[in-house]
């Protein structure tokens, strides 16, 4: 993680300037292992760890745990915890959030909350398929059915917000999967379907209305994405059939808007200033300049993704689809460089770290891509042995992975 | 004062005498309010998250008082206050200190409790003695509580399983009696599945007790989903005899009764498979009392449902998914004859998993029980 802090301690009283820096390494070590959201804090898939495993095998996994109910939604870490939710029983209607010592895989707490919204999900998927989001001292969750929880790190109920039951016709029959993102005090919750659809920034303090943005009538499975703005704040995009809205997130007014239509499933990447949206395939955009419209860098068919969302690594591009073919793009101009065919089919999207892939395909099989191949080669794998649907995390050195029964540590332990 | 002001007065008065006889615990009574004083859009949470630490960190003696707190509590609410029985415990048991068992069971067994405090309470008896636990279930037979009787049904099914090989007729016992118990469609559907499976016939509408007997009109339009919000004659006016403007010509109220076991009323089979178009079903429900019920409806296409002229939910979804009792609307039904009226949206699309025109429909109490129109 390139920093100057260095420099801004030399102006600084010397003894104050060891402390600072230790301080500023811990902070720093804490911040570099966290794994706050969907595809990691930057919402990008890229995790800056290295010392990950690339030559996997059962040795591998330093940890499996069973969980007390199903979900898909991808594992959080901050610090030396790991935060999962899941949804049981018949109707899928109790509603966990779990957190777990990431040494040991000792569960330190669970809260258990009872759905107020519909439950009703698609078979392959359940209660807890959004993922849920930390902005480093609270976790907030949120559920197919609507149900949004704050805790803090310890498990403290901060607020509680039945998203579903205040907006009744706020569901969808095959299930609600976008996830959470929080920024600057504000939690982002994507709740659009066919009925009742709308983007809504809760406070992270009350869990109330800061503001409530009418989206599109028609199901969305995708997640908002951080863009940063002109001014260096974080925007969010939020994707939808009718394209791309990025608003800001201090008052949901929308920023710049795309209109070209965009998938409902695979959610955009943003790297390099740039939005790789799901929309005819894979189109780039920049930013407008002062209100006009997004430029368009290029587009490509050859690049669309499946349900896994496209992830960008520096100066190329990767996009799955389902059945498990593994495209590399260019990134400057979408130009088609390789593809390899990998086992599917594939729902997760893949993650990169040190200068490999992982992609883990429903059957669980994890498989670990050095895309610096001259057409991509995976590496090794290991099987899982359990259905994977969701997007695994990188923190401290190692993948998490989660089924709907079990939760992986795949990688080193810290040292201690 | 608003209404949440009230609540919270009427559930101090109430926790005042509660407190008379020792129920809540002494401290615990303002912030307990605060809790039951949640309601829709985030009101009372900053309130509650203070009131709720407090709670929270009572000792597990405390816990039937708290959970005594949920006796008429909101579904949010409700959920305050479990998580806060949910830390005691969770803390109680690190420390390797005890819960108050028999008091739990004590409050288990007083169904004058919220059903979802009672199973809390069950559920810290299961984690604590197991045994003790599973002795409770055939008692919880007929609870009015689902979730417990759930688990009660669910064990004399899991024991009728277990007999299949060795006494069939005992099995297919258990099984009945399993259904003559089960509330939950789902549950029910498992259980009959079972007797079917051992050669058993099962009136599974009756069991359901689906409205099987309904008069339908259209096709009316719905070019662009335009029809959904469309009042069309049968919305303003109903009358059986009349002839009316559909989408393609006049079109008139037919007869029509299901005869699927999962109480499917299909538009494709009087009207034929068409798109974009709007269809009335209508039928009179005769009930013995004035009483409170549930109109219980799965349906995966667009839909409006009232009864007695009142529009209970309107949903415009098109072709996700539908199950049995997929929406619960509560209802009040007159003494005698109440009118039901459904409409359903057929949309543009034309995909095989889009062909359904069609709603599955069923009125229950509260638990699920099916309540037959008398007439």
């Amino acid at each position: 993680m390139k920093t100057d802090f260095p420099n801004l301690c030399l102006r600084m009283n010397p003894m104050k300037t060891v402390v600072s820096v230790l301080g500023c390494c811990l902070a720093l070590s804490l911040a570099a292992a966290d794994w706050t959201q969907f595809r990691g804090p930057r919402g990008d898939g890229v995790s800056t760890e290295t010392g990950l495993p690339t030559r996997l095998d059962v040795g591998s996994v330093s940890w499996a745990i069973d969980l007390p109910g199903r979900g898909i939604s991808s594992p959080v870490i901050v610090g030396k915890r790991v935060f999962v939710t899941a949804s049981s029983g018949a109707k899928q209607d109790r509603l966990h959030v779990l957190c777990y010592g990431l040494e040991d895989g000792a569960l330190i707490w669970e809260r258990k909350f009872w759905a107020t919204g519909r439950t009703m999900t698609h078979e392959k998927i359940s209660g807890a398929t959004p993922s849920p989001a930390s902005d480093g001292t609270r976790i907030f969750a949120i559920f197919s059915s609507n149900d949004c929880v704050a805790l803090d790190l310890d498990g403290n109920l901060l607020w509680f917000r039945g998203l579903g039951r205040d907006y009744p016709n706020a569901s969808n029959s095959l299930g609600m999967s976008s996830s959470l993102m929080v920024v600057d005090g504000v939690v982002v919750a994507q709740v659009e379907n066919d009925s009742e659809s709308f983007t809504a920034g809760l406070e992270a303090k009350t869990g109330l209305n800061r503001w409530k943005l009418e989206r599109p009538k028609k199901a969305n499975w995708t997640s908002p994405v951080p863009v940063t703005g002109a001014d260096g704040r974080t925007q969010v995009a939020l994707q939808s059939s009718k394209g791309l809205a990025v608003v800001d997130p201090a008052t949901g007014q929308v920023v710049w808007n795309y209109g070209e239509g965009a998938s409902t499933v695979p959610s955009t990447a943003v790297s390099g200033g740039r939005l790789y949206v799901p929309s005819q395939g894979l189109t780039v955009l920049e930013a407008p300049v002062a209100g006009g419209e997004p430029k368009q860098v290029w587009r490509s068919g050859q690049l669309r993704p499946g349900t896994a969302s496209p992830l960008v690594v520096g100066d190329r591009v990767y996009t799955l689809n389902d059945g498990g073919i593994l495209t590399c793009g260019d990134a400057k101009d979408g130009k088609r460089l390789w593809q390899l065919r990998m086992k599917g089919p594939f729902s997760a999207t893949p993650l990169a770290a040190g200068g490999h892939l992982y992609c883990v395909n429903e059957k669980g099989l994890v498989q670990v891509v050095d895309p610096s191949a001259p057409e991509g080669a995976v590496v090794s794998e290991l099987d899982l042995g359990q259905a994977v649907i969701g997007t695994p995390s990188i923190a401290a050195g190692s993948l998490f992975v989660r089924s709907d029964g079990k939760l992986w540590r795949i990688g080193r332990q810290s040292a201690l | 004062m608003g209404i949440w002001s009230w609540t919270t007065l009427g559930w101090l008065m109430v926790s005042a005498g509660a407190t008379a006889w020792g129920a809540v615990p002494a401290g615990l009574e303002v912030p307990l309010s605060d809790l039951s004083a949640v309601g829709p859009n985030g009101v009372g949470n900053e309130k509650a998250a203070a009131a709720w630490a407090r709670v929270a960190a009572a000792e597990g003696a405390a816990i039937p008082g708290v959970l005594e707190s949920m006796d008429g509590a909101n579904d949010y609410a409700l959920n305050w206050i479990r998580l806060a029985v949910e830390t005691i415990a969770q803390r109680e048991l690190a420390a390797g200190r005890k819960l108050p068992v028999p008091a739990l069971e004590k409050f288990v067994a007083d169904t004058g409790h919220h059903p979802r405090a009672r199973y809390q309470a069950y559920e810290l008896i299961r984690r604590m003695e197991a045994e003790r636990a599973e002795k409770m279930l055939p008692g919880l037979l007929t609870d009015p509580g689902n979730e417990l009787r759930r688990d009660a049904v669910q064990a004399v099914m899991n024991r009728a399983t277990a007999r299949v090989a060795s006494d069939k007729a005992g099995a297919i016992a258990g099984y009945r009696e399993a259904l003559g118990h089960a509330r939950e469609a789902d549950q029910i559907d498992e259980i009959a599945k079972a007797l079917t499976g051992q050669g058993e016939t099962v009136d599974l509408i009756r069991v359901f007790g689906w409205v099987t007997k309904w008069k339908m009109i259209g096709p009316f339009d719905n070019t662009g989903g335009a029809g959904w919000s469309t009042e069309f004659p049968p919305e303003k006016a109903l009358d059986l005899g009349a002839e009316l403007d559909g989408k393609k010509g006049r079109v008139r109220w037919v007869d029509y009764e299901t005869r699927n076991e999962y109480g499917l009323v299909d538009f494709n089979t009087p009207f034929t498979s068409l798109k974009e178009v709007t269809g009335y079903a209508t039928t009179e429900f005769w009930s013995d009392r004035a009483r409170t019920a549930q109109v219980r409806l799965g349906c995966k296409n667009g839909w409006k449902v009232w009864v007695n002229g009142k529009l209970l939910f309107a949903r415009d979804e098109y072709h996700r998914a539908a199950e049995m009792d997929q929406y619960r609307l509560p209802v009040e039904l007159k003494a005698g004859k109440n009118v039901l009226l459904v409409k359903c949206c057929q949309n543009e699309q034309t995909e095989d998993w889009t062909k359904e025109w069609e709603f599955q429909l069923r009125i229950t109490d509260e638990q699920g029980t099916p309540i037959l129109s008398t007439r």
